[in-house]
């Protein structure tokens, strides 16, 4: 197939940038509700 | 979780199908062969960022109007998006003009405008790292959001008003434009592929933000009772009996 590395190339392109924005979003989810947990504790201390 | 993990599963066997029609059913164009099938993923990309950008700039008109946080957060989770699917237009554009036009860009009015889309929203998201006001950077974010999407009705219309080197509309294009019946369902399909990975993604982005603006108000609410939001310790001067 003629000029397939270019398709394949956008083809990667598109689900791989998608994938590792979600992925970056998930581990930010993780992160703040790790604090916010963290700041609930702090609070009940209180 | 399980409907999360229900629909996630969903959307992958989408982006299978999506991927195979575009790869093995749609048929060969003419004159461009198998890479004028980046096209079914390169529309569905822009499609995507046209509906996060609508989102981001609703958003940002609802949240100067009633003030709300959640438009607030809801605006930046669509340019962030948006953001993501201009990303993926940007480069995957290229990646068709190289073998097609014989160079990667050009600086015709479409691809120029949609550049300038992208910088102004790269804009906003840094002019939102650079206020720590939330209430200021709210409001200011809104404003610019507005403003950058002026030039959204100007991408889409691009080659539509001006000679460009961009390909003329296949879809909407007035006469002589049009698709290969085929060709249609398989880009609707990845137009509904594409678009769902975006709604999925705006849906966590979205609440990213949401409990980033909870864990700003227990900040505040464990900083206005005197306590030190980092070590559970009283602050300085509480201890010296507020003086």
């Amino acid at each position: 197939m003629k000029n397939f590395e270019f398709l394949f190339t956008a083809w990667m392109v598109v689900w791989a940038v998608f994938f590792v924005y979600e992925v970056t979003v998930a581990r930010r989810i993780t992160q703040v509700r790790e604090e916010i947990e963290r700041l609930k504790q702090q609070l009940q201390q209180r | 979780m399980k409907a999360r993990f229900t629909i996630t599963a969903l959307v992958a066997l989408l982006i299978f199908c999506a991927g195979y029609a575009a790869l093995f059913i749609a048929p060969d164009e003419a004159t461009m062969h198998a890479i004028q099938r980046i096209f079914y993923f390169h529309v569905a990309c822009w499609n995507a960022m046209f509906c996060a950008f609508f989102v981001a700039f609703y958003a940002s008109v609802a949240y100067l109007v009633t003030g709300k946080r959640k438009w607030d957060a809801l605006g930046v989770s669509g340019v962030e998006v948006g953001v993501i699917c201009c990303t993926i237009g940007l480069v995957t554009g290229p990646l068709w003009a190289r073998p097609v036009w014989g160079i990667w860009w050009t600086w015709d009015a479409k691809l120029t405008s949609t550049f300038i889309l992208w910088l102004l929203f790269i804009a906003y998201l840094l002019l939102r790292g650079l206020i720590e006001d939330p209430e200021k950077k709210a409001s200011l974010s809104a404003i610019f959001a507005i403003f950058a999407s002026l030039d959204i009705p100007l991408v889409y219309l691009a080659n539509r008003l001006w000679r460009t080197q961009h390909p003329q509309p296949v879809i909407a294009g007035g006469q002589g434009s049009g698709l290969d019946p085929t060709m249609s369902k398989v880009l609707l399909l990845c137009l509904f592929a594409v678009f769902c990975v975006m709604l999925l993604v705006l849906i966590d982005r979205y609440r990213l933000e949401q409990l980033r603006n909870e864990c700003a108000e227990l900040k505040f609410e464990i900083e206005s009772q005197g306590i030190d939001a980092f070590d559970g310790a009283a602050t300085p001067a509480l201890q010296k009996g507020g003086q």
